[in-house]
């Protein structure tokens, strides 16, 4: 079965995100006072070929552990498409 | 006569200045694809600046990958002298041949100036030249240069004297301190053991005084004389 995997990665909590700041305020300056919190990172999406969504979910883990994102200055989320295609 | 070998990985720059800083202290340099296995018995390694593949995904991280770097993992580990100028110390540290990370500027700005550094640890293979508490301005080039880690690892580095370098503006000039935001104003670092090092400064880039200054020329006249004291066995 083939799952698409996406990845959300997201500067780590309490670390400075200039880039979120820099949004942040180019919100408001364009009136949008509501937003606050806002952070800028990437997103990636890929294929992964796996007996099930779980096992897709721990290789892409692994990946993120190992390549994908930064443990030091990162954080990041997993989620499967429902449904695989064989 | 020492040998350094200079890494050029696509993407890379400063490394003619490299060799060019490494001859000028009277060694001999020669480059090393990223795509090699050895490191073709050189003394000393130096990971030059630039924007490896791009800098994609994050600056150092796809360079990390290169076959060039088992070699660097394994000089290092004999206790031989590495250093990362600016992208060489990204990739040094996505590497985890030495702590923390780097990342965007405090400012946002690609910064391209020079910058005025105190050394803070000459007991590395390429500052003993250097005074303690120097003062020296030399040049950074850089988006993605601060440095950032968590706190317990701060104050490993400043427990264990692994700052090497320090921006510290002076009273009286119009240069700012610390220019990108990095933690405890962290310019340069080493390994537990000292012998790897990165840097964001640049000495290569000046390194000889028809330049105005050379005030990173000692960083390559500390490398020579570090290895007439402790000769490398590559």
């Amino acid at each position: 079965m083939t799952w698409r995997v996406h990845v959300r990665i997201l500067p780590r909590a309490g670390l400075l995100d200039p880039q979120g700041q820099a949004v942040e305020h180019a919100l408001s300056a364009l009136h949008f006072p509501e937003a606050s919190n806002v952070h800028v990172g990437k997103a990636i999406a890929l294929d992964v070929a796996a007996a099930s969504a779980a096992d897709a979910e721990a290789r892409v883990r692994t990946m993120c552990d190992k390549l994908l994102a930064n443990p030091v200055t990162e954080d990041y989320e997993i989620a499967v498409d429902a449904g695989g295609r064989p | 006569m020492m040998r350094v070998a200079v890494v050029r990985f696509p993407g890379s720059n400063c490394e003619p200045e490299a060799c060019r800083a490494v001859e000028r202290a009277g060694g001999e340099a020669f480059y090393v694809w990223h795509r090699d296995t050895s490191l073709g018995g050189a003394d000393a390694v130096i990971l030059p600046g630039g924007f490896s593949y791009g800098d994609y995904l994050r600056s150092g991280a796809i360079a990390r990958m290169s076959p060039v770097m088992d070699a660097i993992r394994a000089h290092a580990a004999m206790g031989a002298p590495v250093l990362g100028i600016c992208n060489g110390f990204q990739i040094l540290c996505e590497a985890g041949l030495l702590p923390g990370a780097l990342v965007r500027n405090a400012g946002l700005k690609y910064l391209s100036r020079p910058v005025d550094v105190q050394v803070e640890r000459t007991a590395t293979p390429f500052t003993s030249h250097y005074e303690p508490g120097e003062g020296i301005r030399i040049p950074v080039g850089h988006g993605e240069g601060r440095f950032v880690g968590p706190e317990a690892l701060l104050d490993q580095l400043e427990a264990e004297g692994r700052v090497v370098l320090r921006y510290a503006g002076r009273a009286g000039h119009d240069i700012p301190g610390n220019p990108n935001g990095s933690a405890r104003d962290i310019a340069a670092i080493c390994s537990a053991t000292g012998n790897v090092v990165g840097m964001m400064p640049h000495p290569e880039r000046l390194a000889e005084s028809i330049l105005g200054s050379d005030a990173g020329h000692r960083v390559f006249t500390s490398l020579a004389s570090h290895l007439i004291a402790e000769p490398q066995g590559a």
